[in-house]
């Protein structure tokens, strides 16, 4: 299918000819120099010594930095009561890949080799580096929160079955393919302008304001694209801004610092990794009486999101189930290990995976199919709608989503054939699973949840669009194009979106929650409507006609059907009449509250609904599993453009899956990342794509509430609908014991991992026969 | 001081001669020296195919090749692409059809396309799969880039 010209990428064809730039490719700054950022080797320690002498004597090194030469605050945590995360490191080695010091030169390369000759003196001391050691250690980095309902040890002794368990998830790198750079230029009278790649940019602004001891007003930050962030460029751009801005000042010439691919990958945060113990309790209904889920994650050496991803995770715990009597814990561990952060989902694909874990766990005691087992859970209005922390969820939209995705993906008779298949198949065993996800829409940090955006009109009726949120192949500037092009009536031709600018948007929120759309696009169209209402109160001065007969469509003022001028002469009539051609519109989501210190309210203006079907199978002698066939039926509500909005699900869809099933991290004793590379970490090629995805968008489902043109963010939801690979997985692995053992399969759902969990379950099998 | 050395290739269909470090990437060349950024830094280690540009017609990673070997070659890079109408479909289908999100690797891409279908110009997707398999994209979940490839050689062979 062609696309309507309005709804392709607006930058697409800049990419396909090359032409689209990012930070790296903005040639045209004279006198650039080149940083290079020399990480700690060490996971914990003291650095005792550093002599940097060789290194500042090093051919075309300009100057050299440490923690010394930091002129405002050595902090890149941004937080409230600051501290924990130094940009360079001072004397106390609390993870591999700090910043020890940084070397800036008129060439990356001399750079690189001027960094060699450091003579680095450190004491090693005992590091933490697992979750099982952090909580054996009970090495906390935020005090644990809990949500209570009901009384789940009451109601899980009281039930016929208990089951319990624990299932470990692993970390996730973001593998963005542009990694993280800022150039940093100085400009008059201590003013300086960073180019960063970053979904934060007023947070990297009033990050460097810290570092360099100056205000805001002096820091202006612009990212007019980045090369993917999937969270990893929310907190994490301070780095390399930070060295650059600093350098910047100290030398007076423009510094860019680009970190390459491996350092990357060692100093950067990644999404967290978690043991997740559960307890519960059902009867033969498959109903879950009573439920007990302890989360313990990964931090890493400092705070970052942290709190906010297991907050998520915890008003994830339920995913769509209701929870009558549930206790549902998050513990946060300080590691030495780099600091986890956000990356899409934040925290609910690992809330989630718990609950699933306990669906499962039923299904197996009571041999069912487990989506009977989820379909009795399921919330339903109106007895069963509250969710634990106390928002009202109407499961309509998701009830009708499993059952026309379970009519159309045929899942119970493919799930007959699937077992039959593998009654006469010894090696290759199929399996099948359908999850579904419900994802709560807003940052839970309420104030958040706004956004701002900039329009001007110049005389030839041009337009120039600014607004809070980032591009970073989302689509976002796409769709904000087509909100201000509806409103205005004019060729998106004649409309130029601007670089995310702290100079035009101040105070912005991360891009980031799936709410970038929700929240800039309301701000667009506020500014662009006050504009539009502004030139036909010009034309009807002009025209001496009542506004009401008046309107503006293909890029004329019309009254009735007829065209009366275009919309290049009303603008400049408008500018005679000198009447203001911009304006600016700002939008707070209404309706949400929560109190993180209760656990309570209703923190989402809406949730995103959707569910997958997955198969897949697995080679039993050597672990390997293809995924043959997706089927999936998402929510966007009214969608903005659907091809965008299926390509977020298709690409969110082998993230997860990605994260699932293949990417691994591995750490040493020592706590040495291992797989720092790409030729040791692997991410989905197109190789590991199912054969088969079939991706529907719900029909006639305009979001319940008021949201831009009722549609619905589309960002991070799908990632988690990848759970339905795992749980085929386990379908697929269970069948060697007649499908009585719950094969317990961690995640990532490797090879050997899957192995481990084939021998698990034919151990079991034979014992219990 | 390290050894540099003169070399001359023709790119994007013009004669360059250029003295360089002989330690010097051909994806350095390009992006520091020649200012042709359309080409992008991934990895630098040959495992994402962001630098993808064709020698001799040829499909290889710009970051693992010396510029010294260009010497007596012929470079095409994705803005020569631009210059020869043979590859208004490609990139006309990538951006119709949504095979581009953050677009980071989608020069790199568009360059393995070129390559691809200059070796099969009917490619059926297991032929595109095998392709494209060094060209990483974190992105789009590569359906639509399969599609957009696809849909390509079809035409191509139509028209
Ligand atoms: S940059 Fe050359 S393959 Fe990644
Ligand atoms: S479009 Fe972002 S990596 Fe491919």
């Amino acid at each position: 299918m062609i696309m309507p010209d309005r709804n392709y990428h607006e930058s697409s064809r800049a990419h396909v000819t090359g032409a689209a730039l990012y930070a790296d490719d903005i040639s045209n700054i004279g006198n650039l120099l080149h940083g290079c950022v020399q990480a700690s080797t060490l996971a914990r320690g003291t650095l005792c010594a550093l002599n940097l002498e060789r290194v500042r004597q090093s051919p075309g090194v300009v100057a050299v930095l440490t923690a010394a030469d930091v002129p405002g605050v050595n902090d890149l945590s941004h937080l409230p009561d600051g501290g924990g995360e130094p940009l360079f490191i001072e004397k106390e080695i609390v993870s591999e890949g700090q910043a020890v010091f940084a070397v800036i030169a008129d060439s990356l390369d001399n750079a690189r080799q001027a960094a060699k000759l450091a003579v680095v003196e450190v004491e090693p001391s005992s590091a933490v580096i697992t979750i099982n050691q952090a909580i054996d250690a009970d090495s906390k980095i935020a005090p644990s929160r809990k949500i209570k309902v009901g009384d789940s040890t009451r109601a899980i002794d009281n039930s016929a079955f208990q089951i319990n368990g624990s299932l470990y998830t692993g970390g996730q790198e973001h593998f963005y393919l542009e990694g993280q750079i800022s150039i940093a230029i100085p400009k008059e009278s201590g003013a300086m302008t960073v180019i960063a790649s970053t979904q934060h940019p007023s947070e990297i602004q009033s990050t460097l304001a810290l570092l360099l001891g100056v205000s805001s007003n002096s820091v202006t930050v612009q990212t007019r694209r980045i090369g993917g962030g999937f969270g990893g460029k929310e907190s994490q751009g301070s780095l390399c801004a930070g060295v650059a801005a600093i350098a910047a000042q100290l030398t007076s010439q423009p510094v860019k610092v680009r970190l390459d691919r491996d350092q990357d990958m060692i100093m950067t945060g990644k999404r967290h990794d978690f043991r997740i113990d559960y307890k519960a309790g059902f009867d033969n209904d498959g109903l879950i009486r009573g439920v007990s889920l302890d989360y313990a994650s990964r931090c890493g050496h400092s705070l970052d999101q942290s709190k906010a991803v297991n907050d998520r995770a915890l008003l994830h715990a339920d995913n769509a189930y209701y929870l009558e009597n549930a206790t549902l814990t998050s513990h946060r561990y300080h590691t030495n290990t780099t600091s986890n952060t956000a990356f899409r989902g934040f925290g609910a694909p690992q809330g989630m995976l718990g609950i699933e874990r306990v669906i499962e766990e039923i299904a197996f005691t009571l041999q069912q199919d487990p989506l009977d087992i989820r379909l009795a859970n399921l919330y339903r209005t109106p007895n069963r709608s509250v969710t634990p922390y106390g928002q009202e969820f109407d499961s309509k939209v998701l009830v009708r989503i499993i059952g026309e995705l379970t009519e159309h993906s045929e899942y119970r008779s493919r799930r007959k054939k699937i077992r039959r298949f593998n009654q006469g198949s010894p090696v290759i065993k199929k399996g099948i699973a359908l999850t579904p996800v419900k994802f709560g829409i807003s940052f839970t940090a309420i104030h958040l949840n706004q956004a701002g955006a900039l329009l001007h009109i110049y005389r030839d009726g041009s337009v120039q669009l600014n607004h809070a949120g980032v591009e970073m192949g989302q689509g976002l500037h796409t769709k904000i194009l087509r909100i201000v092009q509806d409103i205005l009536t004019i060729e998106r031709s004649d409309i130029r979106i601007m670089a995310t600018n702290t100079e035009k948007i101040p105070n912005t929120s991360p891009t980031a929650a799936s709410a970038a759309t929700d929240l800039n696009g309301m701000a667009a169209a506020s500014a662009a409507t006050v504009l539009h209402d502004r030139l036909i109160k010009v034309a009807s001065h002009r025209l001496d006609l009542p506004e009401a007969e008046l309107s503006l469509s293909d890029g004329f003022l019309h009254t009735g059907d007829k065209p009366i001028m275009s919309f290049n002469e009303l603008v400049n009539e408008a500018y005679l009449q000198r009447v203001s051609l911009f304006a600016t519109g700002f939008y707070r989501t209404p309706d949400i509250n929560f109190d993180p210190d209760s656990f309570t309210g209703s923190p989402f203006y809406y949730y995103a609904n959707g569910a997958a079907v997955s198969e897949v199978e697995v080679d039993l002698l050597t672990g390997e599993h293809k995924v043959n066939r997706v089927d999936i039926l998402h929510e966007v509500g009214q969608s903005l453009n659907e091809e965008i909005d299926k390509g977020q699900i298709e690409g969110g869809f082998i993230q997860g899956m990605g994260w699932l099933t293949m990417e691994e991290l591995v750490w040493n004793d020592q706590g040495v990342l291992q797989t720092h590379s790409p030729s040791t970490y692997k991410i989905p090629t197109c190789r590991e794509r199912p054969s088969i995805v079939n991706i529907d968008l719900l029909r006639d489902a305009p979001n319940q509430v008021e949201s831009i043109y009722r549609s619905k963010a589309v960002g991070e939801p799908p990632l988690m609908l990848s759970i339905s690979v795992l749980h085929a997985l386990s379908d697929a692995i269970s069948s060697v014991a007649n499908y009585r053992i719950c094969p317990q399969l961690n995640v990532p759902a490797t090879p050997e991992h899957i192995l481990e969990s084939v021998q698990r379950v034919e151990k079991l099998g034979l014992a219990s026969v | 001081m390290s050894l540099t050395h003169e070399i001359k290739f023709t790119l994007n269909g013009s004669p360059v001669s250029l003295t360089i470090p002989l330690t010097m990437s051909v994806l350095t060349m390009l992006r520091d020296l020649l200012n042709l950024t359309g080409t992008k830094y991934g990895c630098g280690e040959g495992e994402c195919g962001a630098c993808t540009i064709l020698i001799d017609g040829v499909s290889v990673n710009a970051c693992l090749k010396f510029a010294v070997d260009c010497d007596g070659r012929t470079l095409t890079t994705v803005e020569g692409l631009v210059a020869d109408s043979r590859n208004d479909p490609l990139r006309t289908a990538f951006a119709e059809k949504g095979g581009v999100q953050c677009g980071f690797c989608t020069p790199g891409m568009v360059m393995q396309a070129r390559h691809i279908l200059d070796n099969y110009p009917r490619a059926n997707e297991s032929q595109i799969k095998r392709g494209i398999e060094g060209n990483l994209c974190r992105c789009t979940g590569y359906k639509k880039i399969i599609e957009t490839i696809a849909s390509v050689g079809e035409l191509d062979n139509k028209g």
